[in-house]
């Protein structure tokens, strides 16, 4: 057979490997910040753009994107050419692919932090890069099939179905979740409201999870533990079962974030029956990958690159337990708000990507660069810090995750709250978040002597060159089944099948689930007395999305009695109709805020923006100066309700026209309510004078963020209030 | 943009044999995996999880 010579694309792997590590730096850095401003709230004060809510999505969104998928795609450009003996299909698509995802990246990078956000977790970049991002998706999908077709080698080795599938559901994902109607240039508003962008939202994140930082890892877990370990896995066939279970199963159990919430119990139920079946395709990886090292466990010993592979895998495991574990509806009580599930999401993070990231980057790097890796005993500390890292920072938001919601459900035999201040359960978890940036602290810092390292061992190999490589060309075989070939042997080598296969797979949990839900009415019980919001509401809500409020505050009271006393009635799915996007939130670092209106006096939450510890001692709430001071910009309104009009929000044509006086009208009530305070009238008064004497210009107070916020805060829960008022009469 | 496709399906009788038509499809396809699985040929199962270690570029470094 005649052997044909190609080349392999080794630059472009060390493109995304580079990126890779920048990009885990940045993000790792924002994390630790994050972490150092649950201990010093004003740690960036008076700096919007570096405020916590702002850059809590630049954090995640810079770990799972940047890092993890520039890791991802290193890892696939290796190992797909191998696998496939082929080089990828199209330079110049590789590049697009390359290029393009760091300039999503840099546009994420800059956006997030002004204030530019869709709200919706790990989708919160806006209309336009959304666009963006499905282009590169597809980009890197065409290359990945085209390659495919090229290929020289007759069939594909599971890794290539998990990166298959990625691209499929990925795609079908991103696309579904980012509907949105946009307004002006970088705003826009999510096609579903309340309930059903719940439910829309946490299909995409669960799922987004599942597969972009899991299916694709899996993939090269495949890959990279057989390369490390120098032996095939361990079952070839318990990876076919634990392919098509896992996505298959996956794809059903996003529901399980939202337990105890609005939605529909039956897709509640559906969720948890889904998540907990997905325990077994969950092991069964993991036990195939860890037994990939049978008897060669002294390897373990000597080698970095799979003493992290197998802390991933082992994290993995730990993940995956836990996760049917608290999709359990009475664990899910308990966990869910606090901070074991931001423990959960780091042994995620940390062990399984990190860790697998750091293998490959070690496994790969001094062969790209044909060299010896420049420090074992450096890998080596990388990994032990890590490692303590690692349990540094989950184990301190366990503790702190069940000390709170345990003080959250304490009573008195009076019936009363225990600590019916929410401020000190916050209190008592303190020692946890410094224990938690500690651990922080320890990841990072193994992850600067990971760059020192590549650094050195890159100024000491050679050039990274295209790698020769010879394969005969395949032949053509007919497209049916061989005498004696199985339909699965059949379908290994028919990779436009396999896709196809593979994303019904994917489909039928989405449609099953979702399409009942957004289609049929009665799922939605409406509530007569929930009416849209008022223009400057509208226009309040929209800077609570900028501000990032949605991270640290819920708009979900869950129909227990701790939660009913605490924050008033639990909430009702027929509340949340007009709002495009849904705020609910999932965690609370501060107390729920649907039934906030009406508690407060409209000048305890203009004290509390401009300095929350004066009215709430202790808290870890920042400052948000620039609200009181920044002039509300209502130039987009009647474009924001003719947008709302479009998506079903009942506004009339004279309400849009009306706006900007409703606007004012509603902002000098506000201002008026204000001067209760005596010191707000001495120091308002004062700043008027001021601006007058120096001939400045001078922002009423009725034409101000902050009006607009507490309009939209007084507001918040209160439809429901009017309908018992007058069913009480 | 939604309202257009609102109430699309209240018109579908019957919409609840939804479920039980997917759990039908999840079960055939899981018993002809494992059925396929479990008889497949010993050769060819190795061969195929030899893949990623057929690279005859490979130096041990």
């Amino acid at each position: 057979m005649e052997m044909q010579q190609f080349h392999y694309d080794n630059k472009i792997v060390k493109k995304f490997i580079y990126a890779t590590i920048v990009f885990g730096v940045v993000g790792m850095a924002v994390g630790l910040l994050l972490a150092f401003m649950f201990l010093f709230p004003n740690l960036t004060d008076g700096i919007s753009w570096l405020s916590f809510g702002r850059l809590r999505p630049l954090h995640t969104n810079a770990v799972i994107f940047a890092f993890v998928g520039n890791a991802m795609f290193a890892g696939i450009y290796y190992s797909l050419q191998r696998l496939l003996k082929a080089r990828m299909a199209s330079d110049l698509l590789s590049n697009i692919n390359f290029w393009g995802w760091q300039l999503i990246i840099v546009a994420a990078a800059i956006s997030l932090p002004l204030g530019y956000t869709s709200s919706k977790e790990y989708a919160e970049l806006e209309w336009p890069i959304d666009i963006a991002i499905a282009l590169i998706w597809v980009v890197f999908g065409v290359n990945m099939i085209w390659t495919i077709l090229k290929r020289r080698q007759r069939h594909l080795y599971v890794a290539i179905w998990f990166y298959l599938a990625t691209f499929i559901t990925v795609a079908v994902l991103h696309i579904f979740n980012s509907l949105e109607l946009p307004v002006s240039a970088l705003k826009s508003y999510s096609v579903y409201a309340g309930v059903q962008d719940a439910l829309v939202q946490w299909w995409y994140g669960h799922n987004a999870v599942a597969f972009f930082l899991t299916t694709p890892f899996l993939g090269l877990m495949y890959y990279f533990v057989p390369k490390a370990a120098n032996r095939p896995v361990y079952s070839y066939r318990l990876s076919i079962v634990h392919f098509w279970s896992l996505i298959f199963i996956y794809i059903w159990a996003g529901p399980h974030h939202l337990l105890y919430t609005a939605l529909p119990e039956w897709a509640q139920n559906l969720g948890v029956a889904f998540s907990v079946m997905l325990l077994m395709p969950s092991w069964g990886g993991m036990i195939n990958g860890l037994l990939t090292l049978r008897g060669a466990w002294d390897k373990v010993r000597i080698d970095p690159v799979l003493k992290f592979m197998v802390v991933a895998i082992t994290g993995y495991g730990m993940a995956t337990f836990e996760g049917p574990t608290l999709s359990l509806k009475n664990v899910n009580a308990i966990a869910h708000f606090t901070d074991w599930i931001i423990a959960h999401v780091h042994v995620g993070a940390l062990a399984w990507n990190g860790f697998m990231a750091f293998g490959i980057i070690y496994y790969l790097i001094p062969r790209l660069f044909k060299t010896k890796l420049h420090s074992i005993g450096l890998a080596n500390l990388h990994f032990w810090l890590g490692t303590l890292g690692i349990i540094m920072y989950a184990l301190p938001l366990y503790v702190a995750g069940f000390t709170q919601a345990s003080m959250w459900k304490q009573f008195n035999p009076d019936g009363t709250l225990v600590y019916g201040n929410f401020l000190e359960t916050v209190t008592e978890i303190m020692p946890m978040y410094w224990m938690r940036a500690i651990g922080g602290s320890l990841y990072i810092l193994g992850m600067f002597i990971l760059v020192y390292n590549v650094i050195i061992t890159v100024k000491n190999g050679s050039k990274v060159e295209d790698e020769l490589a010879e394969a005969p060309a395949l032949e053509r075989v007919t497209n049916k089944r061989t005498a004696g070939e199985g339909w699965h042997s059949w379908l290994e080598r028919r990779p436009i099948q396999l896709t196809i296969g593979a994303t019904i797979a994917i489909l039928i949990g989405g449609i099953v689930q979702i399409v009942p839900t957004i289609m049929v009415k009665s799922n939605i019980p409406t509530i007569a007395s929930v009416k849209p919001y008022t223009p400057l509401e509208l226009e309040g809500r929209d800077i609570y999305i900028r501000e990032g409020c949605v991270g640290c505050h819920s708009q979900m009271i869950r129909p227990f009695r701790s939660e009913v006393e605490r924050y008033g009635e639990y909430s009702k799915a027929g509340e949340y109709v007009y709002d495009h996007p849904f705020l609910w939130g999932s965690k609370r670092t501060g107390p729920d805020l649907h039934r906030v209106g009406g508690k407060y006096s409209d000048n305890w939450h203009f004290n509390h923006m401009y300095d929350p510890q004066s009215t709430s001692s202790g808290s870890i709430m920042p400052r948000y100066p620039w609200l009181i001071s920044d002039e509300l910009d209502k130039s987009d309104t009647e474009a924001k309700m003719r947008a709302m009009v479009a998506l079903g929000v009942p506004y009339s044509d004279q309400e849009i026209e009306k706006a900007q006086e409703s606007m004012l009208e509603q902002g000098a009530q506000i201002e008026k309510n204000l001067y209760a305070d005596p010191d707000f009238v001495k120091a308002y008064e004062a700043d008027k004078k001021y601006s007058a004497d120096n001939g400045e210009a001078f922002i009423e107070m009725k034409n101000r963020e902050i009006v607009a916020v507490i309009a939209y805060l007084q507001r918040l829960g209160t439809d429901i209030k009017v309908e018992t008022a007058k069913t009480n009469q | 943009m939604l309202k257009f496709v609102k109430g699309y399906m209240d018109s579908i009788d019957g919409i609840e044999v939804f479920p039980i038509i997917s759990l039908l499809i999840f079960f055939t396809f899981f018993v002809g995996l494992f059925y396929w699985v479990f008889t497949a040929k010993k050769e060819y199962i190795k061969s195929l999880s030899n893949m990623p270690l057929d690279n005859q570029n490979d130096q041990i470094l």
